[in-house]
């Protein structure tokens, strides 16, 4: 066995030393245009996205990039045409859920807000929300479960259940294009922004990293093979070509949590949602482009 | 996703003898077999194996498919069209389910 991988060693080595002579020239040639985001339009079936807006007061940068931006040419293709956008079957089961009625009360999604092209058209991008009831922000999903308990006689959903996932899809969905506008006045807003400013600027994990240090201090950059983006959350609920599959903002953001090696705070949990709120005030202007679609 | 659904673009309308591009894209796991469950158990193979698309009975294009094809897989190819007709769509699973699904085009 040993003199097996003995004997593969210097044709590997051999393979490894094509491999870097290609990566440095390539890298000499294109290393300047890679890192930048590209200078293109996202229109969605003709449609025209904000994909850059102006930055808000205080953030270190004059514009705000949509994520759409820093991805490769096939991908930004997928996001363009609605049609070969594999989110685009979240959507259509979504829409289904929306007029499915479940649970003991005999309602459906529909059976109060009608046509969702009419009664949540441009909803979206006003959230995460000031809750009166709960006193804290809620986002889409947690406003779904909130009809699902309140008014469907129903259990909340399952975090990341396909239905969830697939209903706030569809929801957001319908805000296509809608600039994201947070209303901070409401209620306690301000103080949940200010504590996701902190956690977003908070080094945490083995690796001592903040949100802020790879998609703020390092934005346009490579960090291995991924060119990192400014992190907005403009896109979510996004098609993730890594797992095949629609992942959702709380998802994310515990991804990133894990990947500096920190403890995973819960999803929904008043760390996460405040960082949302933050997070998505970030993204103020950028269209909202749900389903997006990022490598 | 539960049940997979085909999603298919085809023109509406074409010249006689134009290239056309038709779009295809179904939602499915495409369990590739290699993976295991929480409980250490092999999950089965369950993918789409085969594609085939017919224009008025004859086979304009089809294809096997391996467990390396990701999930919801997309087919995107060129027809070139003589004549009115339907362009029907057939994905086969491994567990012997067959999805369909038709779309007509007007040569003019």
């Amino acid at each position: 066995m040993r003199r097996g991988a003995w004997e593969g060693l210097p044709v590997r080595g051999k393979f490894a030393a094509i491999g870097a002579g290609v990566l440095v020239a390539s890298a000499l040639a294109f290393s300047a245009v890679q890192a930048e985001p590209v200078d293109e339009t996202l229109s969605i079936d003709g449609v025209e996205m904000t994909t850059r807006a102006k930055a808000q007061e205080g953030l270190p940068f004059d514009e705000v990039l949509s994520g759409w931006l820093f991805r490769e040419a096939e991908t930004r293709q997928l996001e363009a045409d609605s049609f070969e956008n594999p989110g685009m079957l979240y959507v259509e089961r979504g829409e289904e859920i929306w007029n499915t009625v479940e649970g003991p009360a005999g309602q459906s999604c529909a059976s109060c807000h009608g046509d969702a092209a009419e009664s949540m058209a441009g909803i979206a991008a006003h959230y995460p929300k000031w809750d009166a009831d709960s006193q804290r922000p809620i986002n889409i999903e947690l406003r779904i479960d909130k009809c699902r308990v309140e008014h469907m006689g129903l259990e909340p959903y399952k975090f990341d259940s396909d239905d969830q996932k697939a209903l706030t899809t569809y929801i957001k969905h319908q805000s296509l294009g809608e600039p994201v506008n947070l209303d901070l006045a409401e209620g306690d807003m301000q103080s949940w922004w200010e504590r996701g400013k902190e956690r977003y600027y908070l080094r945490t994990g083995q690796l001592n990293f903040a949100c802020a240090s790879c998609h703020e201090a390092n934005s346009g950059q490579y960090i291995r093979a991924d060119h990192l983006s400014q992190g907005q959350a403009n896109g979510f609920p996004t098609y993730r070509l890594k797992q095949a599959d629609m992942v959702s903002l709380h998802n994310r953001l515990r991804g990133c949590i894990r990947d500096t090696r920190a403890e995973t705070p819960a999803a929904f949990s008043d760390e996460l949602m405040a960082l949302e709120v933050y997070l998505t005030w970030r993204g103020t202007g950028l269209s909202v482009e749900t389903p997006a679609v990022r490598q | 996703m539960a049940t997979p659904r085909p999603r298919v673009k085809v023109p509406k309308t074409a010249a006689a003898g134009e290239v056309i591009t038709i779009k295809t894209l179904i939602s499915h796991d495409m369990e590739s077999g290699q993976r295991k469950d929480s409980e250490g158990n092999t999950i089965p193979r369950k993918i789409i194996n085969k594609f085939t698309c017919d224009f008025n009975g004859q086979t304009v294009f089809s294809c096997d498919i391996d467990p390396a094809i990701s999930a919801n897989p997309y087919f995107e190819f060129n027809a070139k069209v003589a004549e009115s007709g339907t362009f029907k769509f057939t994905w086969v699973d491994d567990d012997g389910s067959v999805y369909e699904a038709e779309e007509k085009i007007e040569v003019k």
